[in-house]
């Protein structure tokens, strides 16, 4: 553990603004406030924190339909983001993406993604440019176990691995490709044996513990940044709530959730990492919590009273010109 | 006759399906529903319920969960029809589509063209389309347009419960490929259904009720739209022939010009962008043929040339609605 405190604090403010951010909308779609498909990312915010806390603005990073967290990781205006998801005018994308299609160009974030396995092809695409523009950048896409069985990420894995570029692919294994059960749809022992014979230098971690995924990516990005190629990593996880909000998940195990809550609960395991280490104290942490209780509560009441879009917006940007 | 779902009536016909014929197979995302979960194998049945039982009945060989590879299932499924089987894939939304592409419009649509005459892929591909439902961009298209310019490909839009065991039983007897358009917003209509074998030929549409002043074409969810919009009009003394083409590969054109030379007057209405569309090769086909029979120009309802969406308001705008119809139908029959 080599973080600074402030690098700790901030590590946990961006785990923790993602959980709130998630446990609200489950509550508010319930109430039937918030329309449309949504996937929650509650269980996996280690995964999005540790990996962008390694990135910087000008690294671009592609998501999936569970894309919220890697939003705020990112460093996506939260109450921006609120807005989006209430489908408001001045939500982050005008209230025309929504919840699949949060996306935020100033800081790297190409876009949450409504096809599964829609990102890596576009990361791939990113990685070039930055090989181009040869600042050191480098692009990063999120993908769920479902992803890696689509070909378009099989070819997107190949060009790069042939290119040479700066790319990095996540894999976040939470155990089930929507409903269906991960290990019978994916053949090879694990999706980084798979990679791996593409020619990509690829580890396997716990996404449980911030402080792994973190000093993983820590490596994973150097290289990408120095050139050596592409690179891969396989996260173990889970999901906390379903595919989509609404989903009844009879497929699960009875007590898997909560057992998952319980013990692998990345945010209770950070917190006991950094008070049992006496780098942060439960007070520095509880202040931590009620500030983004605070944030959490001010984006939903501004999102409620924000103008929703006129009708005429619905054939704006569609192009630049024409 | 009995009453139930749309949904109901095309999870009882694939059960009657694979019951007669055992080359037929179901594969796609999550259709048993939980194969290699902990509460599974038989979860979920679809993740709008259709392919609910189907597993418990037909077992683990006819019904497979297959992984996120849209590509590979329309692919297997074009393959396996081609090696003599009759499987219904499902692709969870129609928006999917775009990851199998080439396997429908490259393969599955011309192999009996370019093979001579000599095979046949007698493939269902299922899928739920449209918007209505706050889906946004990649969940609410309705790419009907796109696979109907497909010359071997047949397409099938059933918009009550009846319609869709009939054509859903027609499309899996068939020998040709069929891309088969469910409306996510219509699964959960009642309506009558007929009992055992039910089918409903392809290219021929249904007169959905019968008027003397306009003709209205449409398609799945936009037909109740049209009937909303032509009894909102009827006290005025304003009646249309409504139409549901049922299939709009093949085209019924007989139906559409009788009527639009009875009536004199057409409106198209479809929830497509306008380009290129169902709407836009209808109002064609009656411009070129019943030219001297218009009393006033042809109209079409449709979205805008825009993306679906999200925010509710932004959808409203974009989706055609019974008032917009009713506005247009009142125009066209005031010109003249």
């Amino acid at each position: 553990m080599q973080l600074a405190r402030e690098e700790l604090e901030q590590a946990y403010r961006q785990m923790k603004t993602i959980r709130d951010f998630e446990d609200h909308l489950h509550k508010e779609i319930a109430k039937g406030t918030i329309g449309g498909f949504t996937h929650l990312y509650g269980g996996q915010e280690a995964i999005a924190v540790g990996v962008c806390e390694n990135l910087r603005d000008t690294d671009y990073i592609t998501s999936t339909h569970r894309g919220h967290g890697h939003c705020i990781a990112k460093g996506c205006d939260v109450k921006g983001m609120m807005k989006e998801l209430y489908g408001r005018a001045d939500g982050l994308c005008k209230g025309k993406g929504g919840s699949m299609h949060v996306a935020d160009m100033d800081v790297g974030m190409l876009g949450a993604n409504g096809i599964v396995g829609g990102g890596p092809p576009l990361a791939t695409g990113a990685a070039l440019a930055a090989k181009l523009d040869a600042e050191g950048g480098v692009a990063l896409s999120f993908g769920g176990d479902g992803s890696c069985n689509q070909g378009p990420v099989f070819e997107s894995m190949n060009i790069a691995a042939i290119l040479n570029l700066p790319s990095i692919y996540v894999y976040e294994n939470n155990r089930y490709s929507e409903h269906t059960g991960s290990s019978y749809v994916i053949a090879s022992e694990s999706i980084a044996s798979r990679v791996e014979g593409f020619g990509i230098h690829t580890v396997k971690a716990n996404g449980f513990d911030f402080f792994e995924v973190h000093e993983v990516m820590k490596e994973l990005v150097a290289l990408a940044r120095e050139g050596k190629g592409p690179c891969a990593v396989e996260f173990e996880t889970t999901r906390f709530y379903g595919h989509f909000e609404g989903d009844p998940q009879n497929y699960r195990g009875p007590d898997e959730v909560k057992n998952d809550r319980e013990n692998n609960d990345c945010i209770k395991i950070f917190r006991s990492k950094v008070t049992e280490a006496g780098l942060l104290s439960d007070e520095d942490l509880d202040k931590i919590d009620n500030e983004v209780g605070e944030l959490i509560e001010q984006s939903a009441e501004e999102a409620a009273a924000a103008p929703v879009p006129s009708p005429e917006e619905v054939t704006t940007d569609v192009y630049v010109s024409y | 006759m009995a009453k139930m779902s749309y949904r109901e009536a095309l999870t009882e016909t694939l059960h009657q399906e694979m019951a007669n014929d055992e080359n037929v197979i179901v594969m796609g995302e999550d259709v048993v529903g939980g194969t290699g979960s902990p509460g599974g194998p038989e979860a979920i049945g679809g993740v709008f319920g259709v392919t609910g039982g189907l597993y418990g009945k037909f077992g683990a060989g006819r019904v497979i969960d297959m992984p996120i590879s849209e590509a590979g299932i329309a692919g297997t499924a074009a393959g396996a029809a081609l090696a003599g089987k009759r499987p219904v894939a499902e692709i969870m939304f129609a928006d999917f589509i775009g990851l199998c592409m080439d396997q429908l419009m490259n393969q599955a649509a011309k192999f009996r063209y370019m093979f001579g005459g000599k095979a046949t892929c007698p493939m269902v591909l299922r899928t739920s389309y449209g918007a209505g439902m706050q889906a946004a961009s990649q969940h609410s298209q309705s790419p009907h347009p796109m696979v109907t310019a497909i010359p071997g490909l047949k397409v099938a839009m059933p918009s009550t419960a009846a319609d869709a065991k009939g054509l859903l039983t027609t499309a899996i007897r068939d020998d040709d490929p069929t891309i088969f358009f469910e409306h996510k917003a219509l699964y959960g209509l009642q309506g009558e259904v007929p009992e055992g074998d039910y089918l409903v030929p392809f290219g021929k549409a249904r007169m959905v009720s019968e008027g003397t002043d306009c003709t209205l074409v449409a398609t799945g969810r936009m037909v109740s739209f049209c009937e909303d919009a032509a009894n909102s009009l009827a006290a005025d003394g304003i009646s249309c022939d409504i139409l549901d083409p049922r299939t709009t590969s093949p085209l019924d054109e007989d139906a559409i010009l009788d009527s639009v030379e009875k009536t004199g007057r057409l409106i198209v209405v479809d929830e497509t962008p306008p380009r290129c569309s169902f709407a836009a090769d209808v109002a064609a086909l009656a411009a070129s043929e019943v030219f001297s029979s218009l009393k006033a120009p042809i109209k079409t309802v449709t979205g805008p040339h825009s993306p679906v969406p999200f925010a509710k308001e932004l959808e409203n705008a974009f989706l055609p609605s019974p008032l917009k119809i009713k506005t247009v139908i009142e125009q066209t029959v005031k010109y003249s």
